[in-house]
């Protein structure tokens, strides 16, 4: 009976030190602003970075061609949007790569790059080779390293990111001059965009922040408008490809967006290595250096505060404060660490306690960790703000608008009352 | 005070004339108030044509309104598009009943309301919060109206049903789709309409207590809102006995269907919104009915009258022939195809031509259909023959091949696609892909060497295809071939995505909210059915992928609209035989053919016409699965019992050939396991710690570490107690506490474990956060456990209240690391019982013997798996490796998915008997879950063997199978290893799951008989 295994498997192409100088990397775009910084930061390092802005529901639909079709919302527009731009002939596909995040964590986001490896195989483009930005040392290329330079840089970028993002949200739909605000995140997103190819102390970031706070302060803005929390997973969250421009949806609606940073999420990965050491008493050997880097990351959030603070303008609190309103109200344990994990409850209580009362918890239909960290602890959050008023929202290639539309629509009338 | 009287209080407040307009899914509302007075009042199905009937009914109000000037709102889902086009007024629909219902009914505590797609809950008491219906929970009265159309009765005959009840068959909540594969055998088996039509009720009721209360219970002062719930006494009743609501606390007010409109009224009044005449109010209104909008576009199906033209002739040539019976003499074989919705019968002669041929709907009783059917063909085609024709062979095939087999005493029956094959390849030699879409089924079977070689089956999810258009045609008011002829022409037809028909639901509320109309949503509809095919159930990406000699047929295919978009689509010409919608019934003649019969055991023409049948339901006392069954009794003695999980309980007379035999089961085996665990928590607590109770619900990673946990407490002296396997009634303990009605069954059944030992009186309910599970020697990437497995807990302790003193532990613990264990146990546990005496010490021991307990655990399982796997060896038997997680063992979750394949004569061993007989696979996908670890080995062993098959079964809403699905399936096929996949759900339908197991055993048969073996 017993006969040969045909054993199932793929090619890795490797992607080597030559390539570097002659590929193009194609890299999904989650959040704009930041990721506009981060192409330049991969640029100055030698990589011909290309931050894609194909963000129609055509990538949607490519990726629903090449993506299993239960597979989660952001692999469908991630791997979506990469596909449209290698099969749109704008680039080269023998002279191109593909950039894609990995978190190494217990859901389903990890496995994305493979979802990638069948769609490129699929497509017959399975030369193209990939690269994994990630921290846990997974899909190592010679040819793509991540060192703690680019990776200091990178932080920069997500720094500056966050700060635009947050100012640019307070001052949107309050401004009293149309067009002021987008001109003036325009002008620093140039700015920015030039410190960033140059390289920059951490010093002159610093005194950079406080001067775009500065800039945004003159900003005349109107009286005080709703406020609304996005909190959910990270790339619905943020992506207007993958929420369906939800923001410029609340905005149009009058609300002004509070949107946790980028760099929350950072923290969050890094300091879950310190917490796997607390409970499990993993990690004996790494701990110091996940200490260090959460030190790091707790250091950089106070600035930033600090900066937004300096020109009158509010800013999410700082990793002590989060952790500790974690911990005064216990809704869920750190040690859950898959998807956004701890973070995501907590974050609704943080916009909660700073009087964010309106939330968005944005999810892609069926995530799993989004059961329990979502939509599962929207009750113990409302036993600790019954003002709270909470709407999740599911997103996916079939959803239709008008349910999301609608269930915002309720919630923002809600929070008008 | 009445609502009438409040509404004078209201107008004393907002005096003048006040208009709301309620545009809904399916339906148009308009109210017009005149100082607390409503003038006029209109409610009426709009057909898709929202704006238009925007204006008529402005238009039929104008002698109520006169010339007098008014505030005015609009509201309802599909009332947004409207408003923004008309620059008037909007009012979220929530918002506006809650509006209504402070001004009318303020002690309210809570409103139901269903719409025709909306179902939504208002608390209004210890917090105002709304819940509306999420992407996933079907509609509501457009599901009713759906349902009503598959028992073929209107909605006002199915509520006149309802009422004459005697028992409610479990169907499950969560969608339309899913409740609609669960009545689909009840229909077919027999079972009474009237229980039926109650049972969908409670499907309605579970649903909206499921889906929307999400942890909060409904009870105090309910209000009930909206049209079913005018109209469905029915489903009133079910809702006032559900909820345990008193007369006086049910609340279904006679104005329940304006409450919308009314609350946008009072919200322009309040707000001084939209103040004008009627006559502005109409222009604005007449210029957004004018106005097209943009709206996400497909291109047409034909650019011309020529290209249709074209289209036809092509269509022409694939026929069967046909053959006038008198110029015909020799043998005659029967073929029948019961399918969900409609039954098919062909005659045909030696050489494959049509004696006679019968479509048509099974009008829920396909017994009798058939029974009029064989009247006309012996009428007809024998009996006048004289004896020219006589019937040689009958089989049947469908979802009613039992039944109609044992009924009509046909000589055989075959698996619905074998005979779909054995047809297609009639017509196309060289046929290697066929398509099928039937009114509920979609099937696919790919094709190499001449034999299946894979099979491709609609999940519960998308089912409901073709039957769905038709469902839609009518609610617009259109016959089905109009309705498919209108699109044809459609210049734009509307984009509606390829999901599950929920999604269509709203998706074509937003084509209405949009504008667009008929022609549109029809052409619209048949690309969507077409991509869904495609995307959803094939996955295929590229047409060279399904095939070059592709085959469509199923009633479906008859629509010339889908047949096109689907050509357009996959980009190629296929072949539709003329019989598309016969095929079921011809393969079965093929099949009757070639059983090489003299004379078919056939019911002849007298017993035919003598034919009748009773049924009753009962409920099963073979085993613990307590089944509802369905005993129908024939007029010539003969029984047919339906509904069962087994061959158990004396239903050897299905008719089949497999007698039920004790074959080596695992799940079984682990499962009496399982059971004697339980039993020895009697025998357990001493000491300090004995005066606890803890409590082991038995769910989800409690069946593999239940070993661990029981050793390590009981050893520690506490006291214990285990829930048993889930069924129904233990979901439905929980069921209202669930936050997210997305989450995997197994999670959901959680809940009701939890309440149960909570009142069975356990101190404690342990279930620990488990990030990793213990480490196996598969060399995987990582060992994790799933995000549900591993954090539920914080669900439930977050939205359940246990109460009675008992208390949820659910500590972070590290089981990989004894000592990191035995510490976290330590803290958790002299923590929550000081008193106990807990040291540290005696916890480490406590551990040691627990990971000794588990580790024997496993060993002996597995060694059980060689036994079964010896034993089928030697005595030359098939072997199935079911493959799930531990979870999947329970009889509540698993739906007797083992005791299915024995009973076809397999022997049954679950994946970790067979993870760890060969080297691990190395896989494509990062391999970091252990349970999923187990099912890529165990994909290798079954590749290693010819005598084993792989099933894999997957729990509806379980995203880490959409990954591994795709890899085990992989593995396999690398392998020439045939894939089959059954999802399990709270649907208890095992008619899917035979299809499939039976068309693997036919597959197989097929592939072995190409290679010469056996």
């Amino acid at each position: 009976m017993q006969k040969d295994f045909v054993e199932y498997t793929y090619d890795r192409v490797i992607f080597t030190e030559e390539m570097r100088k002659e590929y193009t990397i194609i890299a999904p775009t989650m959040l704009p602003l930041h990721f506009t910084l981060l192409g330049e930061v991969f640029r100055r390092h030698g990589y011909n970075m290309v931050m894609l802005d194909n963000e129609e529901k055509s990538a949607v639909d490519t990726g629903v061609c090449y993506v299993h079709n239960d597979a989660c919302y952001p692999a469908i527009c991630v791997i979506g949007q990469l596909m449209e731009a290698l099969l749109s002939g704008k680039y080269d596909v023998h002279k191109t790569a593909v950039l894609i995040t990995q978190t190494g964590g217990g859901c389903r986001a990890s496995n994305y790059i493979s979802m990638l490896r069948k769609a490129l195989a699929r497509a017959g483009l399975e030369f193209v080779p990939i690269l994994s930005l990630n921290i846990a040392g997974l899909e190592k290329q010679p040819g793509f390293r991540l060192d703690l330079p680019i990776i200091k840089e990178l932080m920069q970028c997500v720094l500056y990111g966050d700060l635009l993002m947050s100012l640019r949200n307070q001052c949107l739909v309050r401004e009293v001059h149309k067009g002021e605000t987008e001109a003036l995140t325009e002008k620093w997103l140039a700015d920015l965009s030039d410190m960033m190819a140059r390289g920059q102390k951490y010093k002159d970031v610093k005194a950079t922040m406080y001067r775009i706070a500065a800039d945004y302060a003159k900003i005349e803005r109107g009286p005080e408008v709703v406020r609304v929390g996005i909190v959910g997973e990270i790339y619905v969250k943020y992506s207007p490809l993958g929420n369906n421009k939800l923001e410029r949806f609340m905005h149009r609606e009058g609300a002004e967006t509070v949107v946790p940073g980028l760099l929350d999420f950072c923290f969050y990965c890094v300091y879950n290595n310190v917490l796997d050491n607390r409970l499990y008493g993993m990690r004996r050997y790494s701990k110091t250096v996940w200490k260090i880097a959460s030190k790091y990351l707790m250091d950089k959030k106070r600035d930033m505060i600090a900066a937004a603070e300096s020109a009158g303008f509010f800013m999410t609190s700082s990793y002590e404060h989060l952790l500790e309103i974690a911990d005064r109200y216990g809704i869920v344990g750190m040690g859950m660490k898959m998807g956004e994990g701890w973070l995501l409850a907590t974050e609704m209580l943080e916009l909660c306690s700073m009087g964010v009362k309106n939330i968005v918890c944005t999810q892609p239909f069926g995530c799993l960790p989004n059961h329990i960290v979502g939509k599962g602890m929207m009750r113990p959050v409302k036993e600790a703000f019954p003002e709270a008023n909470i709407v999740a929202i599911d997103y996916d290639p079939g959803a239709s608008r008008i349910n999301q539309d609608n269930r915002l629509k309720l919630m923002l009338a809600n929070a008008k009352l | 005070m009445s609502w009438k009287d409040k509404l004078k209080t209201f107008a004393a407040q907002y005096p003048g004339m006040l208009i709301g307009m309620d545009i809904g899914s399916t339906t148009a509302k308009i109210v017009v108030i005149d100082d607390g007075e409503i003038v006029w009042q209109k409610y009426e199905r709009h057909f898709s044509q929202v704006r238009t009937k925007a204006v008529e009914l402005v238009e039929e109000a104008l002698p109520a309104i006169g010339d007098k000037e008014f505030y005015v709102a609009i509201s309802g889902s599909a009332g947004l598009g409207l408003a923004k086009a008309a620059g008037a007024a909007f009012v979220q629909e929530v918002f506006a009943t809650g509006g209504a219902v402070e001004v009318l009914e303020p002690e309210t505590d809570v409103v139901v309301e269903l719409g025709g797609e909306d179902a939504k809950l208002i608390f209004f008491r210890g917090g105002m919060d709304e819940r509306m219906n999420g992407s996933c929970a079907g509609g509501t009265g457009a599901f009713i109206d759906q349902m009503a159309t598959l028992l073929s009765v209107s909605v006002e005959e199915l509520d006149e049903l309802s009422l004459n009840s005697t028992r409610i068959y479990p169907i499950a909540s969560r969608c339309g789709v899913f409740a609609k594969s669960d009545i689909q055998p009840l229909l077919n088996q027999g079972a009474r309409k009237e229980d039926i039509a109650v049972s969908i009720y409670q499907a309605v009721v579970d649903q909206t207590i499921a889906g929307l209360a999400q942890g909060r219970r409904i009870e105090g002062h309910v209000m009930f809102l909206g049209g079913p719930l005018h109209y469905c006494r029915g489903l009133r009743n079910r809702f006032r006995e559900s909820l345990k609501l008193s007369d006086e606390d049910a609340v279904f007010p006679e104005y329940g269907r304006f409450a919308v409109a009314m609350g946008a009224a009072f919200y322009a009044a309040r707000q001084k919104a939209g103040r004008c005449d009627a006559q502005q109010l109409l222009a604005a209104l007449r210029k957004a009915a004018a106005a097209q909008p943009p709206m996400a576009r497909a291109n047409p199906l034909f650019a011309s009258r020529a290209e249709y033209e074209e289209f036809l002739s092509r269509h022409a040539g694939a026929g069967a022939e046909s053959v006038i019976p008198s110029q015909y003499e020799g043998p005659a074989y029967l073929g029948i195809d019961c399918g969900s919705t409609t039954t098919k019968l062909v005659l045909i002669t030696d050489d494959g031509k049509l004696l006679f041929s019968f479509y048509g709907p099974n009008r829920a009783n396909p017994a009798d259909v058939v029974k009029e059917q064989l009247l006309r063909i012996y009428g007809e085609v024998v009996t006048p023959s004289q004896g020219r024709i006589h019937i040689a062979g009958s089989a049947v095939t469908g979802y009613g091949e039992d039944l109609i087999r044992t009924a009509f005493h046909l000589d055989s029956g075959l698996v619905e696609t074998m005979a779909h094959y054995a047809a297609a390849r009639f017509f196309d030699p060289e046929v290697d892909f066929i398509i099928d879409i039937g009114g509920q089924d979609m099937k696919c079977l790919s094709i190499k060497n001449n034999a299946i070689d894979s099979i491709i089956l609609n999940e519960a999810c998308s089912s409901g295809c073709g039957s769905f258009i038709e469902t839609f045609a009518k609610a617009l008011g259109y016959p089905i071939a109009e309705f498919a002829r209108l699109g044809l022409f459609a210049e734009h037809p509307v984009d509606l995505g390829s999901r599950c028909t929920v999604f269509m639901n709203s998706s074509v509320k937003q084509a209405q909210k949009d504008g667009a109309d008929v022609t549109q949503i029809s052409a619209g509809l048949s690309q969507s059915i077409v991509k869904n095919a495609l995307y959803k159930v094939l996955r295929v990406k590229r047409a060279e992928d399904i095939g070059r000699h592709i085959v469509v047929q199923g009633g479906t295919f008859l629509n010339d609209a889908v047949l096109r978009s689907f050509e357009l689509e996959i980009g190629a010409e296929v072949t539709r035989p003329q019989i598309a919608g016969l095929m079921g019934a011809f393969g079965a003649a093929l099949h009757a053919k070639a059983l090489g019969l003299e004379k078919s055991s056939v019911l002849d023409p007298e017993q035919t016409a003598a034919f009748s049948q009773t049924s009753k339901s009962i409920t099963c006392g073979g085993c613990t699965n307590h089944c509802p069954i369905t005993v129908m009794k024939f007029s010539d003695g003969s029984r047919f019992v339906s509904g069962n999980k087994c061959d158990k309980g004396g239903l050897a007379a299905i008719g089949s050939a497999n007698k039920p035999r004790e074959l080596p089961n695992i799940y079984r085996y682990k499962r009496e396991k399982l059971t004697a665990l339980a039993e020895s928590c009697r025998d357990t607590g001493f000491g300090a710690a004995g005066r606890y109770t803890i409590g082991l619900p038995m769910s989800l990673g409690m069946f593999e570490l239940a070993p661990l946990w029981h050793a390590i407490f009981s050893k520690l002296g506490f006291r214990l107690m285990m829930t048993g396997f889930s069924d129904k009634k233990l979901y439905a303990k929980g069921q209202y506490t669930i936050p997210s009605d997305t989450a995997c069954y197994p999670a959901k059944l959680m809940h009701g474990h939890v309440r149960l030992l909570a009142k069975q009186g356990a101190d404690a309910v342990f279930y620990p956060c488990l990030t990793y599970n213990i480490l196996e020697d598969n060399e995987g990437d990582n060992n994790y456990n799933c995000p549900v497995v591993a954090y539920y807990s914080e669900v439930l302790s977050g939205n359940m209240d246990l109460g009675g003193g008992c208390r949820f532990i659910y500590p972070y613990l590290n089981i990989n690391d004894d000592k990191v264990l035995a510490s976290g146990l330590y803290d958790c546990l002299s923590a929550e019982f000081p008193d106990a005496g807990m040291t540290l010490s005696a916890v480490r021991s406590a551990v040691r013997a627990g990971k000794k307990a588990y580790s024997d655990w496993m060993k002996d399982i597995r060694s059980e798996g060689l036994k079964a796997l010896e034993y089928a060896r030697s005595n030359g038997l098939d072997i199935i490796v079911l493959c799930g997680r531990p979870y999947h063992v329970d009889s509540g979750i698993c739906q007797g998915m083992d005791q299915l394949a024995e009973s076809l004569g397999y022997v049954v061993v679950s994946e970790d008997c067979v993870a760890d007989i060969e080297s691990p696979v190395h896989t494509v996908v990062i391999n970091q879950w252990i349970y999923h670890a187990r099912l890529y080995n165990a994909a290798k062993y079954v590749s290693l063997h010819d005598d084993c098959q792989l099933v894999q079964l997957v729990s509806f809403g379980c995203g880490l199978d959409a990954i591994t699905t795709d890899e085990v399936r992989s593995i396999l096929e690398a392998n020439g290893k045939l894939y089959t996949q059954i999802k399990i759900d709270e649907i208890s339908n095992l008619g899917a799951a035979r299809i499939r197991l039976r068309s693997m055993a036919g597959a197989l048969e097929e592939q072995r008989s190409a290679k010469g073996l056996r």
